[in-house]
């Protein structure tokens, strides 16, 4: 029971860290009915903003999340506005093919400036832990899961509680009567934008001193995003929420019962059940 | 106040507009009036600027229209309430409410509106935390109706606000829309409904497969033969 518990601690803690991967996938898909292939992309450069913060400013990885957070806004909305704002009302191919393009052009740039090579980022911290009713709970995973708790609560309070936030949610609702309102909706996409990529970059920072960091980690986790936006119901902030968490437990328990070189297994065949029984998704509603 | 001229407009391939033009003067009830794919929401989509412009000029007390993004015509005081009501289904009735409220100008009248809204439709008040998505077509009607109000709109763009409606409900959506009007909004209504909408209206204009083939005061297109013939089955 021991291991269970240990298992299912440890997936919760990585699965705050997979909503929030998740969130910012949701809310761009939301908001422009575009899926972000660079969103893994999005992430790594996270991890190597972070990683570079820490080896040249030795700035905390957790801790610099206070300077990728806005960077890594500025960066999505950057790309929005220059590039997916181009392609709204194009083909949905075309979109990917844009997407795509965008995540093989960072993880390639990232890849000719620092090398393939995989790093580490080592703290004090990294392989620490805390004893807690006979329970193991590594301490940067609890620091990032206690920052995850923070932020999602900040973006809960922002898109539920401010005009700005009620505004992305109703253009994810209804594109055109968001326009009736007087809502800028290309404005709302370049916000929307900009919160999915710092999302995505924050997760990468709070990954950072666990995960090795190499320039395609990125498609590891695009993939994991799609699994999370998808089971939770594509475009739902609270589905995302739940489908991480969930994602990160399978994963974990899954590791510990099944084999660690099976866990990815059996979060598709968790996925796979979910859509046969739910199509939607755990929360989704099925709309055009 | 609102000035169309010669709006010629197509879909792809398919024109769907030819040389309409038109005119809503302050304070008054413009109707347009005509069957199903006439062409009537494609002259609110492009008042609204929801679609790309067509050829023609569009006129709010002298802005020219053409020129601007959607939100940007809204700011302006020309508020749309779409067909099939559009309001946000994950969104409580309240919360559609405040953002009909959205604009800068709105924001700041807004508690002001509220009380407004809900003492003209009072029904909305007792469903405040409902979803939207929830409710019955009449409600979502009603709130489509409120949500247009809380912007403060100047002129006020109904399309088919009595779609789909019971008899009864639809009898009330227009005695609601008279009551706007009285309440000093201008308003324009495209309706598929010919007599309920020529009863209210100051004046109407009738859409013939992209064209208009008639305009005069309400009253008097009640009595015109055709219109009895084509539209009331008289």
């Amino acid at each position: 029971m021991a291991v269970f518990f240990q298992s299912l601690i440890s997936g919760i803690l990585i699965g705050g860290v997979y909503a929030l991967i998740g969130i910012g996938l949701t809310i761009i898909f939301g908001v422009m009915r575009v899926i972000n292939f660079a969103h893994g992309d999005l992430l790594m450069v996270g991890m190597y903003l972070t990683y570079f913060l820490f080896r040249l400013l030795h700035i905390d990885p957790f801790v610099s999340i206070i300077v990728t957070i806005p960077l890594m806004f500025l960066y999505g909305a950057f790309l929005q506005k220059f590039f997916i704002n181009r392609v709204l009302d194009a083909l949905p191919q075309n979109q990917i093919l844009l997407t795509i393009g965008l995540g093989l052009v960072m993880s390639n740039t990232v890849m000719l400036a620092f090398t393939s090579d995989y790093r580490i980022l080592t703290t004090a911290y990294s392989s620490s832990s805390l004893r807690l009713l006979g329970l193991s709970i590594s301490v940067p995973l609890l620091i990032s899961f206690t920052i995850t708790l923070v932020i999602t609560a900040v973006l809960y309070w922002f898109l539920y509680r401010t005009d700005t936030g009620q505004a992305i949610r109703a253009t994810a609702q209804d594109r055109s009567a968001a326009q009736l309102m007087g809502i800028n909706v290309k404005r709302m996409s370049i916000i929307a934008f900009g919160l999915g990529a710092a999302l995505a970059g924050t997760a990468g920072a709070l990954i950072s001193p666990t995960y090795y960091i190499y320039p395609q980690v990125g498609s590891v986790f695009t993939l994991k995003a799609f699994v999370i936006t998808v089971l939770g119901g594509m475009g739902s902030i609270v589905g995302a929420t739940l489908g991480g968490v969930l994602i990160g437990v399978v994963e974990s328990v899954g590791g510990v019962y099944v084999g660690s070189g099976w866990k990815d297994v059996v979060v598709f065949i968790v996925f796979l059940l979910v859509l046969l029984f739910k199509p939607s998704g755990l929360l989704g509603t099925s709309k055009d | 106040m609102l000035k169309i001229e010669n709006l010629n407009f197509s879909y792809g391939d398919l024109k769907v507009l030819w040389d309409v033009n038109l005119e809503v003067n302050e304070g008054e009830i413009v109707t347009v009036v005509g069957a199903n794919g006439a062409g009537k929401s494609t002259i609110l989509k492009n008042v609204s600027r929801l679609e790309k412009p067509g050829a023609g000029g569009i006129t709010f007390n002298g802005v020219d229209l053409v020129k601007l993004e959607a939100h940007e015509v809204v700011e302006l005081g020309v508020v749309q309430v779409p067909e099939g009501r559009k309001i946000f289904p994950q969104m409580t009735v309240i919360e559609n409410l405040r953002m009909g409220s959205y604009t800068p100008k709105a924001k700041k009248n807004r508690s002001a509106n509220l009380d407004r809204v809900f003492a003209l439709l009072p029904r909305l008040k007792e469903r405040e935390k409902q979803f939207g998505g929830t409710m019955s077509g009449g409600e979502q009607q009603m709130l489509a109706i409120a949500r247009g109000l809380m912007a403060d709109p100047k002129l006020l763009l109904l399309d088919e606000p009595s779609l789909g409606l019971s008899p009864l409900l639809v009898k009330s959506v227009f005695s609601i829309i008279s009551e706007i009007s009285r309440q000093g909004v201008t308003i324009m209504l495209v309706e598929q409904n010919v007599s309920q909408s020529l009863k209210i209206a100051t004046r109407g204009y009738v859409l013939e497969t992209g064209r208009i083939v008639l305009k005069d005061k309400g009253e008097a297109l009640l009595n015109n033969e055709h219109i009895k013939k084509a539209y009331l089955g008289i």
